[in-house]
């Protein structure tokens, strides 16, 4: 017996599916909107300071949150990436204190990154451990490495010319907000467009389906933890340069800001779904929040609620259109 | 006809074992350039398995696979589809975030420089391809919005994209609509006359008869035969695949039915169905036929608290049930087996033993509340009995047993409640003929306890052989009642899709 589907019905979900599609547009309406109104409430607001400070804060994240944004959409999960960030800033600066010229110590640096990566991807593709388990045993053992090698100093007293990789300016635009900007266009760009990134959404949308489509499954999923890696090591020399030390407690909470981050930009824990551009405004919204209520002169201790309940809110109105779409 | 004699594919001797399972024993096919060969037979015979054989998903234990002369052996997926060979899997492996046009070229999108996807490229072919099949959607769209017959219809056009020598399609028109199907038909008639195979699977033997020139029979893993289709008859296929005459599988009823103990009275939930009244009798096998998505596994459902009822009452030995969740429904005595086992119904990766006293854990307490193992060890073992569940050990997990198996696992955890109403959902799907045979035996000695049974079924012949009585849905309301004795095939399909006055 054969069943004939209404086709109106599937016209109409589509046209749902429409307004959910446009998240980017969507957070960018929410951040428009609070801008207007925190310029009419604070005239500091929208100052060029203002603004390249909050693009600054954002900075770091934005550049572990490209990586993030690729991993997550091939349904995978990176809670390592903040100990990762701790430990090749401070990797880097003790070469640099040891006497290996800024280039190679940077190096080094970025090589612990892909190690870590590579380890990961190796746990998760190739042994079969679920990914939020190995990256959490992995959060953990890196903070722990980083206690021990640096006995919980910080290292201060590095280069000038390592620290004016974070620290100098393009025109008054910190470097930082440069390389955020110029990772996040590269990646955005890739991720839509390239043939080599854009199986992650198959392997996010149906894994099984991707396998037998001839996409190399585990090789691609390697591939995303080590440019995780990769990019949280280089956030995480950039941010030493910018403080100009390297501190034990650097990158804490961050890999739980860039996964909200990524959310809130529209890609899901299960894969298949989101947008670098996306995972950037998503940091941008929070970073905005944090500074308005600064501006606003709301209690401090107010901020992790309402970055918390953005993120659920944002969850919740994808579960309800998701299951509209399901119903009709 | 374009067809000739060189062989383009041929298997020989293939052996595939599963744990508990010889799912192959040494099955041969020869597939002839510009043929459509049809594969029957039995759930269990063996067809699946062999396609994913042919496919790459699984390695055979032993044998041989040859394209065009040439012995080869497929490592993956990837290495099949380099040989020139393509299936199109029951079970559709389509990425629903991404659009039809991505679907249909995964991973062989037209590209520019440096791997960058030519989208307008990649639109205008998809356009192109989806004429084949008068297709008017936009290749933007996303394979989530589409109704699983145009997903289908996605999935077989990403087979034939790939300009494969042979096309397996495994059971293509099972969510097509008839239109839909004969645009397949059209389109494999065209393909063939271009000298491309295709390896035909369906259960509607009609198809085979209009579109297949070969068929070859499987039976429990073995090969049986190839004939001609011009030189065979609907008849002595199904005889190669049963592999004897089928006399009366259903049995019959050789106990009176009681007076009338449940019933359900207005009931209505949401879209799915309203105004549904029934009454089931004690000993009854009360048959609901209807298409699927007439709203009859809602009310299942809904009778036993999955999804409770918005609206209606249900009485059971003149009290009136308040079913608000499953827990409430076991107390008070609904079984409910559900149409999906493996989803919804076992705990796959549980021991058989362990699946059996799920719904009723409380049973098998001792004083202390603690679990009394051997109690469990003893019932485990009387459901392999009863049930006649072929598994090395009741330690065994759910996963590893054959779907009749499974199937008679999940029976043994509903009657175990000892119910006094049990609602079964397509309770042989998926399963072969002797286990169906179990089943329908199982059923009706449970009925003969006094036990009413709703059945739920879209197997007809199964409707009709084991039913007392029939209800047909349409569009989540009854339409028809017919008596176990006055009921036919064209009757109740009459009635389940509203083509005639017939109810």
């Amino acid at each position: 017996m054969r069943t004939a589907t209404v086709n109106g019905e599937a016209a109409r979900s589509r046209g749902l599916a429409r307004i959910t599609d446009f998240r980017e547009f969507m957070i960018l309406m929410v951040i428009i909107a609070a801008s207007i109104f925190m310029s009419i409430a604070s005239p500091y607001f929208l100052t060029r300071m203002n603004i390249l400070a909050n693009l600054l804060s954002v900075s770091i994240e934005s550049i572990v949150a490209v990586g993030m944004t690729v991993l997550m959409v091939s349904g995978g999960f990176d809670m390592s990436v903040g100990s990762t960030v701790a430990l090749c800033g401070a990797v880097g600066a003790m070469a640099m204190k040891a006497g290996v010229p800024v280039f190679p110590a940077m190096l080094i640096a970025l090589a612990v990154g892909i190690v870590v990566g590579l380890i990961n991807g190796l746990l998760i593709a190739k042994v079969g451990i679920n990914p939020f388990i190995t990256t959490l045993g992995m959060m953990s053992v890196l903070r722990g490495i980083l206690l021990v090698i640096t006995q919980a100093r910080n290292i201060s007293g590095l280069p000038a010319s390592f620290k004016i990789i974070g620290q100098g300016n393009f025109l008054g635009v910190q470097y930082p907000i440069i390389y955020a900007l110029v990772f996040l266009i590269v990646g955005d760009i890739l991720l839509r467009k390239s043939r080599f990134f854009r199986q992650n959404y198959y392997i996010g949308g149906n894994r099984q389906a991707a396998r037998l489509s001839g996409i190399n499954v585990d090789g691609i999923t390697i591939f995303n933890y080590v440019l995780t890696g990769f990019l949280a090591a280089l956030a995480g020399l950039i941010m030493t340069a910018r403080l100009g030390a390297a501190s034990v407690t650097a990158g804490t909470g961050l890999e739980l800001k860039v996964i909200s981050a990524v959310i809130i930009g529209g890609a899901s824990l299960s894969g298949g779904e989101g947008t670098v551009i996306g995972s950037f405004l998503g940091a941008l919204l929070m970073a905005i929040i944090t500074n308005a209520l600064t501006l606003l002169g709301v209690d401090v201790y107010w901020n992790e609620f309402v970055i918390g309940a953005t993120l659920l809110l944002a969850v919740a109105v994808d579960v309800i259109g998701g299951k509209r779409r399901k119903k009709a | 006809m374009s067809m000739n004699n060189r062989i383009v594919l041929e298997v020989r001797d293939i052996v595939k074992t599963f744990p508990g399972v010889r799912a192959l024993d040494g099955v041969q096919l020869q597939l002839r350039a510009g043929e459509v060969h049809a594969v029957v037979g039995e759930n269990g015979a063996g067809k699946s398995t062999l396609m994913h054989v042919l496919g790459g998903i699984y390695k055979p234990d032993s044998g041989t696979i040859m394209v065009e002369g040439k012995r080869v052996q497929f490592d993956s997926a990837y290495d099949a589809a380099r040989h020139g060979i393509a299936v199109v899997f029951q079970e559709l492996s389509l990425a629903p975030n991404l659009s039809v046009a991505e679907n249909i070229f995964a991973n062989r999108q037209p590209v520019r420089i440096l791997g960058m996807i030519d989208y307008n490229k990649l639109y205008e072919d998809t356009r192109e391809i989806l004429k084949l099949f008068d297709l008017d959607v936009d290749p933007k769209t996303l394979v989530k919005n589409l109704p699983v017959g145009q997903q289908q219809v996605v999935e077989i056009l990403k087979a034939m994209s790939t300009k494969p020598k042979v096309l397996i399609l495994d059971e293509p028109t099972s969510s097509l609509t008839s239109v839909e199907a004969e645009l397949l038909f059209k389109n494999i008639r065209r393909l063939k006359q271009e000298g491309i195979s295709f390896i035909y699977i369906s259960h509607h033997l009609q198809e085979i008869f209009e579109i297949a020139d070969r068929v070859t029979v499987f039976r429990d893993g073995r090969y049986v035969g190839t004939r001609d289709v011009k030189d065979v008859t609907e008849e002595q296929l199904v005889q190669m695949m049963v592999g004897r005459e089928l006399v009366d599988m259903y049995g019959h009823r050789d106990y009176s039915i009681g007076e009338v103990y449940f019933s359900v009275k207005g009931a209505r939930r949401g879209k799915a169905f309203a105004d549904v009244s029934l009454s089931l009798r004690r000993g009854e096998i009360l048959g609901l036929a209807g298409l699927v998505g007439s709203g009859r596994t809602e009310l299942g459902r809904a009778i036993f608290g999955a999804e409770p009822l918005e609206q209606g009452e249900i009485i059971l030995e003149g009290k009136t049930l308040a079913v608000a969740s499953p827990k409430d429904a076991i107390e008070a005595g609904i079984g409910y087996l559900t149409e999906d086992r493996k989803a919804q119904g076992l705990f796959l990766d549980m021991a058989m033993r362990d699946n059996c006293i799920a719904p009723h854990l409380e049973t098998f307490a001792n004083q202390l509340r603690m679990m009394d193992e051997s109690a469990i060890n003893d019932f485990a073992m009387k459901c392999r009995r009863d049930f006649n569940i072929v598994t090395p050990s009741i330690k065994q997990q759910v996963r590893n047993l054959s779907g009749g198996n499974q199937q008679k696992v999940l029976l043994s955890m509903w009657m175990g409640i000892k119910p006094k109403v049990l609602i079964v959902d397509e309770p042989t799907r998926g399963v072969d003929v002797g286990a169906k045979s179990e089943i329908y035996r199982l059923l009706r000695q449970l009925a003969s306890t006094g036990v009413g049974i709703i059945m739920i079924s879209s197997d007809l012949p199964e409707v009709l052989g084991l039913s007392d009585r029939i209800l047909v849905m349409r569009e989540g309301r009854i339409v028809g009642e017919f008596s176990g004795e006055e009921a036919t095939e064209e009757k109740v399909i009459a009635c389940a899709t509203g083509v005639a006055m017939a109810c």
